[in-house]
């Protein structure tokens, strides 16, 4: 072979390859092609979120991170509040059940009320989702605490707290919210899991506070004075718990009574466990549950199946917190999700 | 001849005197003194609440937009103070905001003549909506830290009673004194007694009215202030709950009739007594919350049946009617 044929046959590869650019360019990647179709389909879709209320830190915050998704992959996302009032709540599902729509997500202030109209929506073509909060029939999906354990979690603490020979005495007192709410019911079962087999720790009381601090604040104001030798408080919610922790800071007794709450993991939480209104919090972080909610809604928006084929369960992660790890990723501000 | 005729006021007050016998021999501790404190503190918000609805009832009126206007005014009291503007300028802010709530009321009652239990109930949803809407969004507001004079107001002693039985008790002075010594305070009782009779004597009747709605919206500030400062935060959600019926429960229970011109500060405090009775004892029991309001509604309608009994109703009530 000449050496000017090898010449040209390499001046023609170079010619080959630089037109050819893409390939000898910097490297660009390529398209997906599971993402257009992914964003598509979502598109113009309808989610509809019923909160118990909105303007507490635990619906503000799923709220705020759904919002953040719904607007990225451009589907809408309606909000509407009954403000505490079951009854509004159940127009507002009623409405959403006419109105049609492609998810629910629900917030359900007891495990019977909404019942029914779940079904209901199911049958209407409504996946649903319920979050945080479960009635006693399962829909599609439901995201949240596992209620049993934090309850079983608490009780174990004060057990190891309040057992013969540690605390000052072996008396706890317990403070529900609304007895009949899944996070009353479902706690108060494992909180019992523990007790039942440690029969030596006394419940001196069991009130309930309506989720109202000031009631809270007057229950425990009593408690403490019929039993000022109280070693252990359980208190259903920390927003609540925050009342019956002022009760035993003003008798002088918050150092005496180790008091165990759970809640959201919102910064006012870690700022009421660092003044010492409770010392230990299991928080079931509300934008984690927000995060998971949000991948189930893209989930259930993208799946052909009708609604209610697969029934599904998530129990979202739980962290203990006490005023040594109330810091960081363990308590989150509002402002951040938005 | 002078008959000993057991009033409403009396009913209730034996009730309550049975019930603290009873709580006081069967319950260990119940008359200690640090319990009666606690049971004194846990009913002296909803006492004051009392004082400011009373004031309106003797006036034939009533005042359903109280524990809104409450939990707006120190809401937003507590969100300015979280600004740099401070919180003494936001304690003020919702000191005006009461007054002007108030003159609203007043006047489209008296001027407009809207009957005062719609005016009201509709104020009410307006005064939270406004709150909700602009000026918080949080339902819980807590208090700034650092402002110790404003958790003393919630949480300090003198003398060992806590702050909030002794603004129940400055609050009920005042009222009384304004109701028995002043001549506004008669003039409430004329009108309410027979408002007509008043306008002919020519009494000031509107102006009357219109400050009646501006105390009672200022009153419940007072007790918008001690709330947040025992739990040093304020709650919006109790907008939503029975309170304002225990505090309408609370003045008629002690016998303020809602016909008007009847009772005045001691109605009040029997009928807070007796609740308080009722729901420290039954707290000490540990009775649960479902069995808790079924006694007290029993209780209370005991009283109210018993009154009926003894106070069989009158020419002069049935043509004034009941509400």
């Amino acid at each position: 072979m000449k050496l000017s044929s090898i010449a040209g046959g390499l001046a023609a590869l170079v010619l080959a390859v630089c037109a050819s650019g893409a390939t000898f360019a910097q490297e660009k990647g390529m398209d997906n092609p599971r993402r257009g179709p992914y964003i598509d389909q979502l598109k113009g879709k309808r989610v509809v979120f019923v909160p118990l209320a909105m303007g507490f830190d635990l619906t503000e915050a799923w709220a705020a991170v759904l919002k953040k998704q719904a607007a990225k992959l451009g589907y809408t996302f309606d909000i509407r509040d009954p403000n505490w009032n079951a009854d509004a709540g159940a127009r507002a599902i009623q409405d959403v059940i006419t109105e049609g729509a492609d998810v629910l997500v629900t917030h359900n202030p007891d495990i019977q009320s909404y019942g029914r109209l779940l079904q209901q929506a199911e049958a209407a073509g409504i996946k649903v989702i319920q979050l945080n909060m479960e009635t006693t029939t399962q829909t599609d999906a439901y995201i949240g605490a596992d209620w049993v354990e934090i309850g079983e979690a608490g009780g174990r603490a004060l057990v190891d707290r309040c057992s013969p020979g540690k605390g000052i005495s072996n008396k706890i007192a317990i403070i529900q919210g609304i007895p009949t709410g899944a996070a009353d019911v479902y706690q108060m079962r494992g909180l019992w899991n523990v007790l039942d087999a440690h029969p030596e720790i006394e419940v001196v009381s069991q009130q309930a506070g309506s989720y109202d601090p000031s009631k809270a604040r007057s229950i425990m104001a009593t408690i403490i004075q019929q039993h000022p030798d109280l070693c252990g408080s359980f208190g259903i919610w920390d927003s609540q718990e925050a009342g019956a922790g002022s009760a035993l800071q003003e008798a002088g007794k918050a150092d005496q009574v180790f008091s165990v709450t759970s809640g959201g993991g919102n910064e006012t939480a870690c700022e009421n466990l660092k003044k010492g209104l409770f010392d230990m919090l299991i928080s079931y972080n509300a934008p984690l549950q927000g995060e998971v909610a949000a991948a189930k809604v893209a989930e259930l928006l993208e799946s052909k199946d009708a609604a209610g084929t697969r029934k599904t369960t998530f129990f979202t992660p739980l962290t203990t917190i006490t005023a040594d790890n109330a810091n960081g990723f363990n308590c989150w501000s509002l402002d951040d999700l938005k | 001849m002078r008959t000993m005729r057991l009033t409403q006021e009396g009913v209730v007050f034996l009730i309550a005197l049975v019930l603290f016998v009873g709580f006081a021999i069967t319950l260990t501790d119940f008359v200690s003194p640090g319990n009666l404190m606690t049971l004194l503190r846990s009913v002296a918000i909803l006492g004051i609440l009392g004082l400011g609805m009373g004031l309106v009832v003797v006036g034939r009126g009533i005042d359903l937009s109280m524990v809104a206007v409450m939990v707006v005014a120190v809401s937003w009291a507590i969100v300015i103070g979280q600004t740099e503007i401070g919180f003494a300028t936001g304690i003020l802010a919702g000191l005006i905001f009461c007054i002007l709530t108030g003159l609203v009321v007043g006047v489209l009652v008296a001027y407009a003549e809207v009957p005062a239990i719609f005016t009201t109930l509709a104020m009410g949803s307006i005064v939270y909506g406004i709150g909700r809407s602009l000026f918080f969004t949080l339902d819980v507001q807590n208090v700034p830290p650092g402002n110790e004079w404003f958790a003393f107001l919630g949480r300090g002693t003198i003398l060992g009673i806590p702050m909030a039985i002794i603004a129940f008790g400055i609050v009920a002075a005042v009222l009384h004194l304004v109701l028995r010594k002043t001549r506004f305070g008669r003039f409430i009782y004329a009108s309410g007694d027979n408002p007509q009779a008043a306008r002919i004597a020519g009494l000031p009747y509107r102006p009357l009215l219109v400050t009646q709605y501006v105390v009672s919206s200022c009153i419940a500030y007072v007790a918008g202030l001690v709330m947040a400062a025992s739990v040093s935060g304020m709650n919006t959600r109790i907008f939503n709950s029975t309170m304002i019926y225990d505090v309408l429960l609370v003045v008629v229970l002690g016998g303020i009739g809602l016909a008007g011109g009847r009772g005045g500060v001691r109605n009040v405090i029997v009928g807070t007594l007796l609740v308080g009775v009722l729901l420290n004892g039954m707290t000490i029991m540990n009775i649960s919350l479902t069995y808790q309001n079924l006694i007290k509604s029993v209780i209370l309608l005991m009283a109210i049946l018993i009154d009926t009994l003894l106070n069989p109703r009158d020419e002069q009530t049935s043509q004034q009617g009941d509400i």
